[in-house]
This record gives C-alpha cells, structure tokens and sequence, in this order.
C-alpha cells in the first residue's frame, strides 16, 4: 500500500501503544487507557484488535484472522486482507502456524503455545458497566477491589433461575486481582484463559482501552463455592468431524425445524477432517 | 480524648459561607451507647452526623475512631480506600430514605448479602441462610427473601436497609433520622426493633432526630443543638426532665404541648 | 505472500464493493457529479464533514461527500480515517476570532452595536417554500448588494460586557499549562473544560441540538441568550522554530457563538453573566448553538447548581457525542454474533427445560397425598436449607416458587 507506514500506524503511534501493552502486562487484567486512532474500519468493528495487532506485527510474523472462530467470516476476511495489503506479512488459516491470531468472540480450540500471540476484539472493556455507567466510578471499584455488586448479580441470577445465567463475555478474576471482561467469548471458552502459555492482549478501540493476561497467569471464573463455574456448549457431536468436545455452531437447514452443528472452530474442524475424523454428516 | 472512648470529635467547626453549621463541637461516644443529637432543622446535627462519619469535611477540628484493635485513627485523614472499608465492616450509616441505601432491583437476600459478599464470603447457601437469618431479626417474613424491595412497605423498607447494615456486625451505627416518614405505629415497632438489636447486638449508636421521643426512648447520653451550637449534653433523662437551657426547655415544652 | 484461503466471505465482499460503486454512480447516463459542484454548492454538507472529521481541507471534504453518496456521518469517518495518518508538524498560535473577517455577525442582546448586525448570508429569513425555479439549472442568481465591513469598529460582544466587568472573562488559565490533546489521550473524568469544548467541537451535530434543546426546555438550563454570533475567515498563524516569528499560513471559515446565561454571584462577589462557548469549522450556526449550551450546561457543577439533567451529565454527554464512535458500535450489531447467541440458545433452552420440570413436578406435589409426605412448609424447607443435597432441592424450588403459585397457594 503505497505512502503507509509498516501495518498502517505510523511508528509514534505504535510506540504508544507498545508502552500501553506493557504497562498492562506488567499488571494482569487491569484496563490501560490509550490513545486509540481512528482506523480505517469503524469503531465496535475491531479497532482495537487491529492496533494492537498492528503495534506487535513484525514482518516475520504469520497471521491469522477469526471471527465467530472462523477464518472466512466476512469481518475476518475484511481485517485479514488489511493487514496483507498494509504489511505484506504472511496468513494462515492453520492455528498452528500462526504467530499471531487475532480473534473476535472465540479462542481457537487447539491449545496455544508460548510461542504465539493471541489478541482480543473487546467491544466494552468495562466488567462492571452493567451494573455502574459511570466510568468515574468503576475505575474507584477497581482500585479499591470492592467487587461486591459483581458478586450480588450472580447472587440474584442463582436466586431466580438457580444458577449464573451468564454464558458469554463471563467475568473473570485474574492474577487474583483484577475483575476483567474476557470479551464476548462464550463461557465454554474461559478455562482456556487459566495458565495459557500464549500471551494474551485484549485491544477496545472506542472505549480506548487495552488490557493483558501474560503467560501463565490464573484466571478464573467468578462463581460461588456451593455453585461452581460450569461451562455449556450443545450437547450434540460436529455433524462434519465428530467432535464431542468442541463449541459447535447450529446451522438451521430447512424451515421443518432440521437442523446440523459443526464446529465453530473451521480451522480445527478441517484438520480433524483430514486426519480421519467423520461426523454424521461427512460426505 | 478520655480512654476507651469509640469515637471522639475535639473543636468541629464549618461554616456554609456565612451560615455557622458547626461552632466549635465536641462529642465523644463509648462503646455500646447510643447518644442521640437532637435539634430543629438547621441545628446542624445531621452536619455533625455527616463529619463524624467522614462523609464531610470540617473547616476545623479533629474525629478520632478507636478500632477493635485499640489504634487511633484521625477518621478525616484515613486514605480514602480505609475508610470505604470501615464503612462497609465495622461502621454503618442508616439513612433516613432507605432507598438511598439500599439496590432496589436486587432482591431483599442479595441486598442483605452484599457485605459479605463484599468482604470475600463465597458459599451461596450459607450467605442466603445469613440474610434469612437477619431478615427475621428484623421481623421481615423469612419468605420475602427473594422479593424485590420494590414490593416492601416504607417500614419494611427500614428494616431492610437495617438488616444490610447490620449483617458485618459493626460497632458503631450512625443513624439519621431512621423513624423519620414513617406512620406512628410503624416508627414504635421500629424504634422497639432497633433499642432491642442495639443492647443485644452492643451496638453504639450515634442517632440524629428532632423527635425528642425517639431520643427518650433509644439513648443513653444526649446532646442538644441549636444553630451549630451544643448548647447542652447528658444523660438523656436528666436532660429531657431537668433541662438548665433556654433552648432545651422550649423544646421539651413544645413536645408536651403537642 | 503466502496463501490466503478464499472462501466464499471473500468473493461476497467483492462482489459488495463493486455494486457499492455501481449504486454510488446512479444511472450513468447522468453527469457525475464534480468535486468542485460538491464544494461550491452543496457547502454547508462540506463544513459539517469538516468539524465532525476535525480536520480544516474543503477538497478532501468534498471527495468524503461524494464516496459517501452523501451520507455526512459516513464522510466525516472517511475525513477521521486520513486524518489519523497525517503527521502533525505543529500547533497554530491561539485564532483570533476579534480580528475575524466577518461575513455575518448578529447578536440578541443589543438592538444595536459598534459594527452593526450584519445579516450575511443566512437562511434565518426564508420563507420555506420549496423554489422549483433551482429545479431548472441556468442563470445564476443576481449579484447581492453587500457593504464592505469594516472589522477594525466589530468589537466581540463578550467584549463589550466584560468593560462593565458584567460577564465572566475567559478564565485564567495557567500560560505554562497545554490544554488537553483528546486526539492523543484518551478522555479521562473529570474532564477539564479544555478537552470537553475540543469532545464538543467534533461533536455529533444533531445530538448536541437535542441536548443543548433539551436544557430549553426544562432540563437542566440557564436563560441562555445569544450573545454573539460571527461567522467569517480567521487567519491562521504558526511560529516556526526556524524563524522564531509569527507567519501567517492560511486561513479557516469558522462560526463562533457566545451565549450570555444566568448570572452568578456570592457574598463576597458581585454577580456577574456566565458564558457558554461553540465554535465550528465552516458555516454552522446550528451545531455553534448547541455547542454552547451544552457548554454551559455541563458547568453546572462548577457554579453549584444541581446536577440532575442528561446535558448537565459530563460522562453522559462527552461519550456519547461523537458519531463516528456511536456509529460504529450501534452498527457493529450486524456483525455475526451467533456464537454468542448460541450460548443463549442453549441456555434458555436448558432453563426452559428445568421450568418445565419444575412445573411439572409441582402439580404432582400439590396433590394431597404428596403434601402430606413431603417436607413443603417454609419451616422444613429453611431448616434443610444448609445440606448440599438440600440445597440442590432448595435451589429448584426457589425456581419453584416462581413458577408453580399452585405450591405457594398449597402451601399457604
């Protein structure tokens, strides 16, 4: 792309956001304002993703793109291409080569490595902004870490419906610390964040916020000793490659009420497909 | 300050611009008593109240709280984050408005709940069992746990936010105005419940009323204010019968007029 | 550059963009419309591109309102988007607006003033009937009678009242202090007036309008009069280090407003006006009045006045004025969200299923026979409350007692 600067932001920009990173780094799960830019996608679209991604992209690195855990989803294709045209770095769709893997709403369902980057679209940084519209007021919460209200709002879902209603974008603690949003993830995917060997920044563009889980770090959901965190996901094998374990998308197939689930995760769903694999419905 | 005192106040002074809220105020509180500030409006006890607490800052003066560990802190230049903890474990504040203290789209249980959940409790049950538990000792029906305070009666709605205030056990409650709005034969109801949590529970109690009743019935030691001023202090009875001031005796004159 | 899989996501947004491109032509047999047409006669659309992008070129405005097929919020996100690439080589000495060459300058406050009120070009006294004569191009229209104005005898208003020392005079701001940098620092609270008039400056038109009517008509709200209004060109001038003198660069069109409120005084200080402050790049009075109000709302606090109304909110107000960050949130809701609702589908299905058991084991446990059995009285149910298994029980017939009145009535 002529007259840009390496991955579009311009190297001061970058620096910027690299010392954000850091800072947030060095303290797990607590929230970094940063001068987020106007990109060239709109706010609530990934910025922040992209700035981040932009900021620790080296021409060396391997890049993969997921959205909905899917590597051909229109926004993911859309990003993907922003950074082959700015950067001219090499892409993948295969988890296991890539270096760095920026995601919106899914973690991959192969483990990573200590060698890879894992960065997070997160549309509201802010745990508490539900129960406190005031930013003011939250960033007291945190640094005081009077979590209570967090606390009374599971609480009241086990009240009414008897059990944490919550199943996705789910609370967690980390480093024993630091009330965070993990991003609109489903809560099937949140033990992944506990003692990940993969790095993991988290980027809020419109809300100019980045925050960071280094390697190693303990994360866990909030729950209650006698109602303990339990993760959901359809109880039904991928239709294409059998999988019993994966976070499986419901595909409707006709207006009678038919219906297949396959894995949300392309990438995985293909390599176990070629390894062999067979669902229901494989050809 | 004289030994074993809870909280102690030497010299408070502020003014609203010209307006004199505070003039030179002492008080002092001993564990367990209840020591009622009574006054018309504009005396400025609900200042005082509202100083005490740390909530307001004085333009002179000093607030001494002695902790359970007997250490002495200056209440108004603890970090603010001690102080948020001392109101939420060994202090309370009991509003006249319950509302304003208490979330009135979280259920009676999960209001009652709060502090513990705040102060790092994490077994549902047995954090339920508590606001149950603290539900009846405020004569609410056990069975209202789960009901939004939204249904409950102004009265009910008191004893509520008294519940929510009283499940860390504190020692020390400042209570403004806590009868204030509500009819006559709730107020006795309520004013029984809280003299009885009180003695049972040791509680001291500093309670700001106009209502030299409520001040006869719950307290040990009084203190009357007028214009900012303590104008006199005792004990309640000796005072409320015996009354040396000006001020005082229109007071209790007017109360058995009415 | 190593394989990119193209899939079907791919060639669907291709696909998009060439009929985006298709749409925003028209039909073709009709001229295309010219940059220059955009600039010169559609200008007021221009100057709103330009204040809400926050960013002083006509041309590049222009361009934004023809690749947006003239939606302004799009184009100003198209102007925001260069701009982040631009470098930034300087800051322009503080624009003097007293030494603006006017175009138009009214005020509300004097029948009449040094300077006159000029008129200018403005909409204020059409009749808003629809002119079929601009359906036919052709002639233009006569030239106008203009008088020149002499700006040396334009004293700004502000001015004026400030020589009685009736209004409150620009602050005084520390000369070694920089204002605040909202396109380098992200917005922190509390937010001071310098960062919440530059939030204000790129602020949504039509939001500040709503808030700043809102204050009008009875939320929150000042008396607020128009003390001035000027419109016109404002030079430019920078200080290069080089030189180390001032040189002037160039000039903007810019619309300045200064509301005259509710006076405020104490004991010990005379009362005087308080003042609410807009300025905008181009012609827009509008979005120069709005500003100003809401200015003037969110120091409300500072002159201690109750906080109560939605434009005295200085959170509420500051994060939801710009719409190119409002836009792209809302509009991000079409982005795919089935993985999440997937979670809920599954969830509200397994709380669907559990009500259902719940209600169904109710009927069945409010027969006699079954009350008689079981422990259902309140009394039971709190004292096993505390075992595990109980609790489990305990849990579901909380679940119970919502839905089953059957058993709470039995019960009863």
């Amino acid at each position: 792309m002529n007259g840009y600067n390496f991955a579009y932001l311009d190297e001061q920009t970058k620096r910027m956001i690299r010392r954000a990173l850091l800072k947030a780094v060095a303290i797990p799960g607590h929230q970094v304002p940063f001068g987020s830019r106007e990109m060239p996608l709109p706010y609530g679209w990934g910025t922040g993703g992209i700035q981040v991604t932009a900021s620790v992209l080296g021409a060396g690195d391997t890049l993969k793109v997921i959205d909905q855990g899917a590597d051909d989803t229109t926004n993911a294709v859309s990003i993907r291409r922003f950074f082959a045209r700015t950067a001219g770095v090499a892409t993948t769709t295969d988890t296991e080569q890539a270096t760095i893997i920026q995601t919106r709403h899914r973690i991959p369902e192969k483990p990573l490595r200590d060698d890879q980057i894992i960065v997070y679209q997160v549309p509201q940084p802010e745990p508490l902004s539900k129960l406190e519209p005031s930013r003011a007021e939250t960033r007291r919460m945190h640094a005081l870490a009077e979590y209570g209200s967090m606390h009374v709002r599971l609480y009241e879902d086990i009240t009414r419906f008897g059990h944490v209603a919550i199943s996705y974008d789910y609370p967690v603690m980390v480093n024993h610390r630091y009330l965070m949003a993990p991003s609109p993830i489903p809560a099937f995917d949140n033990p992944k964040m506990h003692m990940m060997p993969a790095l993991q920044l988290f980027g809020a563009g419109r809300e100019k916020r980045i925050y960071a889980i280094p390697p190693y770090t303990d994360v866990r959901s909030l729950d209650f000793d006698d109602h303990p965190f339990r993760t959901t996901r359809a109880p039904h094998a991928c239709a294409l490659c059998g999988a019993d374990d994966s976070y499986l998308d419901e595909v409707v197939t006709d207006d009678a009420g038919g219906r297949m689930f396959v894995c949300s995760d392309t990438d995985h769903c293909e390599t176990r497909q070629s390894d062999g694999h067979k669902g229901e419905q494989s050809p | 300050m004289t030994e074993q005192t809870l909280l102690s106040a030497r010299g408070l002074t502020l003014h609203f611009g010209n307006i004199p809220a505070l003039v030179d105020v002492d008080a002092d509180l001993w564990p367990g008593e209840v020591l009622a500030v009574v006054g018309e409006s504009g005396s400025g006890k609900t200042t005082l109240l509202n100083v005490l607490s740390g909530r307001m800052r004085a333009d002179a003066g000093v607030v001494w709280y002695r902790d359970p560990a007997q250490r002495l802190h200056d209440v108004h230049a603890m970090p603010a984050p001690a102080l948020r903890a001392l109101h939420r474990s060994d202090w309370g504040f009991v509003h006249q408005n319950p509302r304003d203290n208490l979330r009135m789209s979280v259920s009676a249980g999960g209001n009652v709940g709060e502090r513990l959940m705040a102060q790092g409790q994490r077994h549902y049950g047995r954090i339920r069992t508590q606001a149950i538990d603290w539900l009846q000792q405020v004569e609410i029906d056990a069975g209202r746990v789960d009901d939004m305070p939204r249904t409950f009666s102004g009265g009910m709605l008191q004893r509520l936010q008294i519940a929510r205030t009283l499940v860390t056990h504190p020692r020390l409650v400042f209570m403004d105005e806590p009868t204030g709005g509500l009819d006559v034969s709730v107020q006795a109801r309520l004013l029984d419940l809280i003299r009885s949590l009180v003695a049972r529970l040791d509680i001291a109690v500093v309670l700001v009323t106009h209502d030299l009743a409520v001040a006869r019935l719950l307290a040990h030691r009084i203190m009357v204010m007028q214009r900012g001023v303590v104008v006199e202090s005792g004990l309640t009875d000796q005072v409320l019968d015996d009354p040396q001031h000006e001020y005082t005796q229109l007071l209790v004159s007017s109360v058995l007029q009415a | 550059m190593a394989y990119v899989a193209v899939k079907g996501g791919e060639r669907a947004i291709d696909n998009a963009h060439a009929w985006l491109a298709e749409d925003r032509r028209g039909n073709p047999a009709v001229p295309e419309i010219s940059l220059a047409q955009v600039q010169e006669q559609l200008g007021r659309a221009v100057d709103r591109v330009m204040a809400e992008g926050a960013l002083y070129d006509p041309q590049l405005a222009a361009l934004a309102v023809k690749q947006a097929q003239g939606d302004i919020i799009e184009a100003a996100f198209l102007l925001r988007a260069y701009r982040t690439t631009l470098p930034r080589f300087g800051y322009s000495a503080p624009l003097d607006t007293a030494a603006m060459l006017i175009r138009r300058r009214i005020s509300a406050v004097y029948k009449d003033l040094p300077g006159g009120q000029v008129l200018g070009p403005t909409y204020d006294y059409t009749h808003r009937l629809l002119d079929f004569m601009l359906a036919a191009e052709g002639a233009g229209p006569p030239p106008a009678e203009m008088d020149p104005v002499d700006t040396a005898t334009m004293p700004r208003v502000s001015d004026i009242l400030r020589h009685e020392d009736l209004i409150e005079g620009d602050g005084n701001p520390d000369p070694g202090e920089e204002p605040g940098d909202l396109t380098r620092d992200p917005l922190a609270f509390p937010a001071g007036r310098d960062v919440r008039l530059q939030a204000l400056a790129r602020g949504d038109e039509g939001f500040l309008l709503a808030m700043g009517y809102s204050t009008q008509r009875g939320w929150g709200g000042s008396h607020p009069f128009v003390g001035e209004i000027r419109v016109g060109e404002v030079a430019v001038e920078i200080v290069p280090p080089e030189l180390g003198f001032t040189i002037d660069i160039g000039c903007v069109t810019l619309t300045e407003c200064q509301m005259v409120n509710q006076f405020k005084g104490s004991k010990t200080q005379p009362p005087q006006f308080t003042r609410g402050y807009g300025l905008t790049f181009g012609h827009a009075e509008r979005k120069a009045m709005g500003m100003a109000l809401v200015d003037r709302a969110m120091r409300a606090e500072e002159f201690g006045e109750e906080v109560s109304a939605p434009a005295q909110n200085i959170e509420f107000v500051l994060y939801h004025s710009d719409n190119i960050e409002g836009t792209g949130f809302v509009e991000h809701l079409k982005l795919p969200h089935y993985v999440d609702f997937q979670s809920e589908l599954e969830t509200i299905r397994r709380m669907r299923r559990e009500a259902e058991a719940n209600i169904a084991a109710a009927k069945q446990a409010s027969t006699p026979a079954a009350q008689r059995e079981a422990h259902t009285t309140p009394a039971a149910q709190r004292e096993t409350h505390t075992t595990p298994a109980a609790q489990r029980e305990a849990q579901t017939t909380v679940a119970a007692q919502r839905d089953a009145p059957t058993l709470r009535d039995a019960a009863q």
